[in-house]
């Protein structure tokens, strides 16, 4: 949990900073930035996992179990979160930093003080949904420890008994924390249509 | 420059598998979508309707599928179904059953959103003109929700195939599963063979994902 | 109140536009305008759309990069990559025709920002100074409402006062009424003309002729990126002197369709 924590904090920031390289244009790192989003986006958690976990120590990156999932979680959500970010940034009409700019606002103070806090209510329902799809993302997490598990223990029908038993709990353990957080999101969501900024 | 194991994948048929292996993924994804896009529509129709007991219902299934991982989903559906029924679902089935369930929420949800997101002046203006109920639905209606729906719809089944990576878990033998067994037979030979062969799976869902992304974002440019 | 005589007789230049050239891609929007704008001076822009009206004060602002020529406020050229951009621009104030509050902050809030953020000038104070033009313009109660709470003519008045909070040198509005109700564009209006009447310095694009006619001291007529007319209102409304701005104000009438118009009630 804390482990999803992390990551998604990571992956805030991480998509933060794509989204605004993006929309200000700067050039070499818009392509970059493209090149990660298009990479993480359209490749399975999981794979990523086994790759940063099994994959990267053979070439000398060793890593631990917590610290592969932060990576992990962090450069999936990065890229949704980024895209959540663009949405938003791009759903402010222009006249918006044109007006601050006429204020004599420099680029950052628009960004900062007019364009962002509009944007980000914006992406709030994106916003939230990736949050939810991380922290449902976690669960794979539990893939890699298991893996091992599953490899050593060799009485397999012993295991799947009580995996059957651990089943239910860990339903109920998600539903606990995610139910939550959905909750949230809807009912933000519904508060910001409502205010709904501007006419 | 260090061993990168790529020579494993030249070996045999290591490669051919793997690609068999993307094969199974790629068929119990596409199996799923095809059954989850007429239900999820229907769903969706309903979800958009007027009966208040279905759209509780519907809602809460969607709330349901959604919050569960659907790794939890798999587990639930494999293992569960056996305990509490007594069946024995093969894998490939259950993952197909899940991935099914999973989908046609997903779609439901889309195309709910979709046909709400249609001004309701489009209806009105529609019938100013002396349009029927199904005229409006047929020329109107159904090709603007159709064009903000495809899009989304193709994104859902990257999602689809991405996902599949985990019905590992259960035990279907499909890329993940061949890699790790590629890696096993060859902890001798060549240890260092997880990097090349994990690369090279990573390689292969973004080669399967990815053209699929672009279609979608050339439908969504063209058609906005 | 139609005719306005400058304070000084010999008029200071506050704003030279010099030979400027616009382009977007192949098409010249601003060919070679030139346009001295004095202390003072109220100047009013009109033409059919499109003729690049708009685009001429956006250039000003440097909005808009230029191709060709420059433009100086009290001697200073206004380059669009410039360190002291920023500090151009809080001396030319505009105000645009959509309502452009900012939709997350209050009226007062709106209105503070630049002041506080850009020139660090104090809060109490400003706001001082906010509440008292909001009383002018007949809004002092909607400083805590944002902007959704407002109509459009609100909305517009509080747009001039954040303009005014930055103390500009010139105003610049770009067709501040064309998006509002009849009934609201007066009360805009009416606001303009206060300005005029201080002797504020101001360029307007505008459609209202009634208006430019009483608030102009030069009318520009501006037709495909050239301008063609420059001339006092009464001369320019009586007598204009080219095809184009004759043709131009001609839509502005109509003739009677009816042989026998209907009574009066």
């Amino acid at each position: 949990m804390r482990l999803g924590l992390a990551g998604i904090a990571i992956s805030i920031l991480l998509g933060l900073l794509c989204a605004v390289a993006q929309y200000f244009k700067i050039p070499v790192l818009r392509q970059i930035v493209a090149v990660y989003i298009e990479i993480s986006r359209n490749t399975p958690l999981l794979v990523q996992l086994f790759f940063i976990f099994y994959g990267l120590p053979k070439i000398g990156i060793q890593t631990d179990a917590v610290i592969c999932g932060i990576i992990g979680l962090a450069f999936l959500g990065g890229s949704y979160m980024a895209e959540a970010f663009r949405s938003g940034l791009e759903a402010i009409p222009p006249i918006q930093t044109e007006t601050a700019l006429s204020l004599g606002m420099s680029k950052w103070q628009t960004m900062r003080y007019v364009v962002l806090p509009q944007a980000l209510s914006v992406s709030v329902p994106g916003f939230m949904a990736n949050i939810i799809f991380l922290l449902k993302e976690t669960s794979v997490f539990s893939a890699i420890s298991l893996m091992d598990l599953m490899f050593t223990a060799k009485d397999l029908m012993g295991l799947y008994h009580k995996t059957t038993e651990c089943l239910f709990l860990l339903v109920v353990f998600y539903l606990l924390i995610l139910l939550p957080v959905s909750l949230l999101g809807s009912l933000l969501e519904r508060r910001l249509r409502h205010a709904g900024f501007g006419s | 420059m260090p061993d990168l194991g790529l020579e494993v994948l030249l070996k045999g048929r290591n490669m051919e598998r793997l690609l068999e292996g993307l094969g199974i993924a790629l068929e119990i994804s596409l199996i799923s979508v095809a059954i989850s896009i007429p239900l999820g529509i229907l769903l969706g129709v309903l979800m958009a309707g007027k009966n208040p007991v279905i759209k509780a219902i519907l809602r809460l299934y969607l709330e349901f599928i959604r919050i569960m991982p659907q790794m939890v989903l798999l587990f639930l559906v494999f293992f569960g179904t056996t305990r509490a029924f007594g069946w024995d679902l093969s894998a490939e089935l259950a993952s197909i059953l899940v991935f099914t369930l999973w989908g046609t929420a997903e779609m439901s949800d889309l195309v709910r959103s979709a046909l709400i997101s249609i001004p309701k002046h489009q209806y009105e203006s529609s019938a100013a003109l002396g349009l029927s109920k199904s005229q409006i639905y047929g020329y109107i209606i159904l090709p603007q929700t159709v064009r903000r729906l495809l899009p989304l719809s193709i994104n859902l089944i990257t999602r689809m195939i991405k996902t599949t990576s985990l019905i590992l878990m259960i035990g279907v033998v499909e890329v993940l599963k061949v890699a790790q067994q590629i890696i096993e037979a060859n902890r001798m030979a060549s240890p260092n063979a997880a990097f090349g062969i994990y690369l090279t799976v990573f390689l292969l869902y973004f080669l399967a994902c990815w053209p699929i992304s672009l279609l979608a974002k050339y439908l969504e440019k063209k058609w906005r | 109140m139609a005719v306005r005589v400058l304070a000084d007789n010999q008029p200071e230049t506050l704003l030279s536009i010099e030979n400027i050239v616009k382009k977007f891609g192949d098409n010249t929007v601003l060919n070679d305008i030139s346009l001295q704008v004095h202390k003072g001076e109220v100047i009013v822009i009109i033409g059919p759309s499109g003729c690049g009206k708009s685009t001429l004060l956006r250039c000003i602002n440097a909005l808009e990069p230029i191709q060709g020529g420059q433009i100086k406020l009290n001697g200073q050229t206004i380059d669009p990559n410039g360190k002291d951009l920023t500090e151009l621009r809080q001396k030319v104030g505009m105000v645009f025709q959509s309502y452009d509050l900012f939709p997350h902050l209050s009226v007062i809030d709106n209105i503070l920002l630049a002041p506080c953020k850009v020139q660090k000038r104090d809060r109490a104070q400003v706001k001082e100074e906010a509440l008292a033009l909001l009383a002018r313009v007949g809004l002092q109660d909607k400083a805590e409402s944002f902007p959704r709470e407002l109509s459009g003519g609100q909305k517009q008045r509080v747009a001039i006062v954040r303009a005014l909070c930055m103390h500009p040198e010139v105003l610049l509005f770009d067709e501040v009424t064309a998006a509002l109700d009849p009934e609201m564009v007066r009360e805009v209006l009416d606001v303009v003309l206060q300005l005029a009447a201080q002797g504020r310095t101001m360029l307007i694009v505008t459609h209202e002729m009634q208006f430019a006619k009483a608030i102009a001291d030069r009318i520009i007529f501006l037709d495909g990126g050239k301008i063609l007319e420059d001339a006092p209102p009464e001369q320019f409304f009586n007598h204009p002197q080219t095809e184009r701005a004759q043709q131009f104000l001609n839509i502005f009438e109509f003739e009677v369709v009816k042989p026998h118009p209907a009574p009066q009630a």
